[in-house]
């Protein structure tokens, strides 16, 4: 085996790392020197396995590109995320762990409400709610938790608007999808936290089944499940995937955006300032790329013996494709560790890449556009109400973010 | 400069929508269609930027 690094297994760092203290914004150091002096080598995760670590931005793009990979969590080799996560596999079987063609057929029945133009079409809908919450903030008392009072509403609303969920069940999916990501969950509350929205989901589509409403869910009922193209049950993993994927990770963009913009005061004057949407466009590209929220890596196992650079990854080797520190590769990004809302950022990863690439990318960005266009010019005078120093990081989040984000005005 | 796209391969990312509105479109499932298989000089850095972007390699370019 021709690796960088000939460790024994005992020398290998452990995955993951830690960041720097006081750099809440950038990826650990340790990646950094992975990315320039050991670009393919292994890490060590949580089970004792030494799956690769991926670092560079043309290696994690030629590789999430290649067949040849697997998100398969079922097979022997995939490096899972934790002991929780490894054992909620089986309940949480939906196209995010499938590969093509089940991953293909599945994803494709849910592609119609996420193209560019049906989601333009919400965007008046998308500005009101996120209108009314910020009335909502600044009628309440300060100081505040924008994640509670702000950033967690807005992507929930949303979502079940789009999924046809109602708001008033928001408590359940909001507790059970932390459950999910912790990755300190035990398996059993992985598992049972996983089972419960399934259920949820399950009974939803028999009630969207029996009086359709013009919604995601319905059109999966009445298009997928009432022909048999689908069970119910399968169904209702695709509805938990959806609800899931895109609650915490909006949610953690608004929240750590906020924070990054407020300690980074030129770009948010630029930000406030700016009076053509393609500003606020490119600011959402650059926080998605600058943030990485999914700091874990994409996860895969090999199928086959892969040639890259020069080295050789057997098939049955996990793989780790660390995206925050492609994110910060510069030979793609020049002066990477500067948020700089004028770069050109579209090159970034932090949705992936490859046929698994974000589904739910057009709503997320905007989403984002509208709350990082809205938020700022509305509440001129937000600002942080604690130390950076007292604000608690998800480290052990599956999505990075802030618990809380304490804000006056 | 002539574009091809794979619909089969497509995973309706949006993403060349966005980039060049002017040459891609997506059908009632979200998946790439070509508005114009010809684009003018205009819309070539887009064009390119686009199936740099593609996450699905979906996009195929033949520069005349
Ligand atoms: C800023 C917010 C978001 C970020 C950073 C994000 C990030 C990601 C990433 C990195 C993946 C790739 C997973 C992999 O390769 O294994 C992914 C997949 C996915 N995301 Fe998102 N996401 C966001 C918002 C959303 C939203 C709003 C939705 C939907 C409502 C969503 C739905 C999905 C789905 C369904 C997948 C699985 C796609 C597949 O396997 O084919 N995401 N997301
Ligand atoms: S960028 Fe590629 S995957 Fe995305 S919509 Fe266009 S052709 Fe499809």
């Amino acid at each position: 085996m021709t690796e960088t690094f000939s460790h024994t297994p005992d020398d290998l760092a452990a995955f993951p790392m830690p960041r720097a203290a006081g750099c809440p914004f950038d990826p650990p150091p340790a990646l950094r020197t992975r990315q320039s002096d050991a670009p393919l080598s292994r890490v060590r995760i949580w089970d004792g396995s030494t799956p690769w670590l991926i670092t560079r931005h043309d290696h994690m793009r030629t590789l999430l590109a290649d067949p040849r990979l697997s998100s398969d969590v079922t097979r022997p080799g995939y490096p899972h995320l934790s002991a929780g996560a490894k054992a909620g596999n089986d309940a949480r079987r939906s196209f995010i762990t499938l590969d093509d063609p089940e991953h293909a057929r599945l994803r494709r029945m849910v592609t119609a409400p996420f193209a560019i133009k049906r989601i333009e079409a919400l965007r008046p809908a998308v500005q009101k709610i996120v209108d009314d919450l910020i009335d909502d903030l600044l009628a309440g008392p300060k100081p505040a938790d924008l994640v509670q009072a702000f950033a967690l509403p807005v992507p929930s609303l949303v979502i079940c608007a789009l999924l046809g969920v109602p708001y008033e069940d928001h408590d359940l999916f909001q507790s059970n999808t932390k459950a999910i990501v912790h990755r300190a969950s035990t398996a059993d509350q992985v598992v049972t936290a996983l089972t419960t929205l399934t259920d949820y989901l399950d009974d939803l589509l028999a009630a969207k089944l029996a009086r359709p409403q013009d919604d995601l869910l319905s059109v999966l009922a009445t298009r997928q499940v009432a022909t048999g193209e689908l069970s119910r049950r399968d169904a209702a993993r695709t509805g938990v995937l959806l609800l899931v994927a895109g609650h915490e990770t909006t949610a953690n963009m608004i929240a750590l955006g906020t924070l990054a913009l407020l300690r980074n005061p030129d770009q948010l004057d630029l930000l406030r300032g700016a009076d053509d949407p393609r500003t606020t466009a490119s600011a959402v590209e650059e926080l998605l790329r600058y943030l990485n929220i999914t700091h874990s890596g994409r996860r895969r196992v090999a199928l086959a013996d892969i040639e890259i650079d020069g080295q050789t990854i057997r098939a049955g080797d996990g793989l780790v494709i660390a995206g925050d520190i492609a994110n910060r590769d510069p030979a793609v990004f020049p002066d990477p560790d500067r948020l700089d809302l004028t770069r050109d950022a579209r090159r970034h990863v932090a949705f992936g890449f490859g046929v698994h690439q974000c589904l739910g990318q057009p709503l997320a960005r905007m989403e984002l556009q509208v709350v990082y266009g809205t938020l700022y010019r509305r509440v001129p005078t937000l600002a942080l109400a604690t130390g950076l120093d007292e604000l608690e990081f998800k480290h052990d989040g599956v999505v990075y973010g802030v618990h809380e984000l304490p804000v006056t005005w | 400069m002539r574009v091809e796209v794979d619909q089969p391969k497509c995973v309706a990312s949006g993403q060349c929508v966005l980039l060049a509105p002017a040459v891609f479109d997506q059908d009632d499932d979200g998946i790439v269609t070509l508005l114009d298989a010809d684009p003018g000089p205009e819309h070539h850095a887009d064009v390119r930027e686009s199936a740099a972007i593609c996450p699905a390699a979906a996009i195929r370019l033949v520069e005349k």
